[in-house]
């Protein structure tokens, strides 16, 4: 193994707890939510213990630090996906960086009365905006949104039996009319790795703004933002070692500056008058009110302990676990992996059901032996009906799992089938 | 209380070999009652005959606990009058919000008192629920309970 699981154990102290009638821990749940490592724990409490004060305001040397230690938590989680502090802009969560993309479109369509949207924002009958079949909630229903107020109409490319994207009508799905492409870097349910730079380039080909969801792939791989070729990228801390309450909105220099603010108030304005204002640029002027100053600390840390493991040995730590799974869940009788069940362009998410019995027992099943996974349909719920399932079993593993843990894992499966006699 | 011990033999039993499961002709109430976490999912239709008495109809789709429970529902008030089944009902509320104290009383719940165990698991309450939330509102809907009524 490329990393060293025992001692990354030691940095995780929630791993040494007990659950269901002291069973050790065997968390595999990560692609909902990552554990934290003392020092994301410690990075956040030592903000507060030494340096708490409001960021960008108060004449005093407190201020100074605290908004040294908001703005330095940018610069690192900038340059963690490639990019520059200006570009990055701090949300509660990767659902408001989405929601905040989207409401991009919609404010920029309504009337304003000041006629200054940049075109490129602008939506409405006749146009398209592109999602995919596998797309968590998040990045589909602020787009059904935008249409219903818009008048622009959704499209999507479909999903195939083994979980991977239909592109040979690629080019007749984004065409002319198509506005935005908003796509899923990884599947949060069934692991595909998608190929996100083409569509970008598509995107980018018909005119349209590119948007990536790409919080299940920056914790586990190395992400570049101009790799992937977007204009947009959201994802969240919480899933990479951070806390919660913190997420990221990567974007084009020229991009964010045509964009109109989603949240008003306080710290994202330049003037005020009573009847009107002026906003900042970005990235404050998406950043309104007290901004989460200690979450940000706390991300950063995250991101910080990721690179000392190494992005590539992760990823590669993770593609070997994912190896491991998907051969035994393969040859398991009565399973059946929902998603890529080759470990070739994939991530460590495994979705999977089993003959007669339902995702939710076999949830309790993997519980009753420590075994913590997702269960139900994942955010994902146009993705379950698109294989006909109700509901998946996720297991998703990260740098503290290892094949013993999946071992677990396999063997409650196979008690669940012995005791509903599946 | 391990898992097993939730999963008592009645439920396992209803999950497998489901009472009176179908819908009914002339229902004068319906409710379809979604669990969106997990996608489970229960219709109950009802109607009242000339004598006062509950005719069940259901159908659904879903985890052992949902499915169970919309089966032994269905085959306990099956015939009640608004008042017992209103009552089974309370009961049945009341169980799982014990956290799996409760010593519920089988004189009023029948079969559903295997689902107390149920009560311990957060999670899978909802579950169990779903039917019997299912019931009330197809209850309202018809006009035979007024909304709010307990």
């Amino acid at each position: 193994m490329t990393i060293d699981v025992d001692k990354v154990r030691e940095d995780f102290p929630i791993l040494d707890r007990t659950v269901r009638d002291q069973r050790r821990l065997v968390y595999l749940d990560s692609a909902a939510t990552s554990q934290k490592p003392i020092e994301v724990l410690e990075a956040e409490a030592e903000y507060y213990r030494t340096c708490n004060a409001a960021v960008h305001r108060g004449a005093h040397q407190l201020a100074e630090e605290a908004t040294d230690a908001y703005e330095s938590a940018r610069a690192r989680l900038a340059a963690f996906v490639g990019a520059t502090p200006d570009q990055l802009v701090f949300t509660k969560n990767a659902t408001e960086s989405l929601n905040l993309a989207a409401y991009a479109f919609t404010n920029s369509s309504v009337p304003h009365g000041q006629g200054d949207a940049d075109p490129r924002f602008v939506v409405g009958p006749g146009d398209t905006i592109v999602v995919t079949q596998m797309e968590h909630h998040a990045n589909l229903v602020p787009w059904q949104e935008v249409c219903a107020r818009t008048g622009a109409t959704l499209r999507w490319l479909g999903v195939d039996d083994d979980g991977r994207l239909e592109l040979d009508d690629l080019d007749r799905v984004i065409d002319e009319t198509t506005r935005v492409v908003s796509v899923v870097h990884q599947s949060n349910i069934l692991g595909t790795l998608n190929p996100v730079r083409l569509l970008m380039d598509r995107a980018h080909e018909v005119g349209a703004i590119g948007i990536v969801d790409a919080c299940q792939s920056v914790p586990h791989q190395h992400v570049d933002v101009h790799e992937l070729g977007a204009d947009l990228m959201a994802w969240s801390g919480h899933k990479m070692l951070g806390p919660t309450g913190i997420g990221m909105l990567w974007g084009r220099p020229d991009v964010l500056e045509g964009m109109p603010p989603f949240i008003t108030g306080g710290s994202m304005i330049e003037t005020v008058f009573m009847d009107h204002s002026t906003f900042a640029a970005p990235p404050k002027r998406f950043e309104a009110g007290t901004p989460m100053v200690a979450q940000a600390v706390g991300a950063a840390a995250g991101a910080a302990y990721l690179e000392r493991l190494g992005m590539d040995d992760v990823a590669e730590h993770e593609h070997q676990l994912t190896g491991y799974a998907l051969e035994r869940l393969r040859a398991m009788p009565g399973v059946r992996i929902i998603g890529p069940s080759d470990n070739h362009e994939r991530g460590s998410a495994i979705s999977f059901v089993v003959d007669g019995i339902h995702a939710h027992d076999v949830g309790q099943f993997l519980d009753d032996r420590g075994v913590a996974v997702r269960v139900g349909h994942h955010c994902a719920w146009p993705t379950c009906r698109r294989f006909g399932v109700p509901a998946t079993t996720r297991m998703s593993s990260y740098i503290y799992n290892d094949t013993a843990d999946i071992d677990v894992a396999l063997d409650a499966i196979r008690a669940a089938q012995d005791f509903f006699g599946a | 209380m391990n898992v097993e011990s939730m999963y008592q033999e009645i439920i396992l039993d209803h999950y497998r070999n489901p009472r009176g499961r179908g819908l009914i002709e002339a229902p004068e109430g319906e409710s379809h009652q979604v669990n969106p976490t997990c996608g489970d999912e229960v219709t109950v239709q009802v109607a009242m005959d000339r004598e006062g008495h509950l005719h069940l109809g259901y159908e659904g789709q879903g985890c052992s606990i949902s499915q169970a429970s919309a089966s032994v529902m269905a085959e306990l008030a099956e015939g009640f009058d608004l008042a017992t089944a209103e009552a089974a009902r309370a009961a049945f509320m009341e169980m799982m919000r014990s956290k799996g104290d409760a010593e519920p009383d089988e004189d009023i719940l029948g079969d559903a008192v295997a689902f107390v165990g149920v009560a311990k698991y957060p999670a899978r309450i909802k579950c169990a629920l779903l039917p019997w939330m299912a019931l009330q509102d197809a209850l309202v809907k018809s006009g035979a309970m007024k909304e709010g009524e307990k």
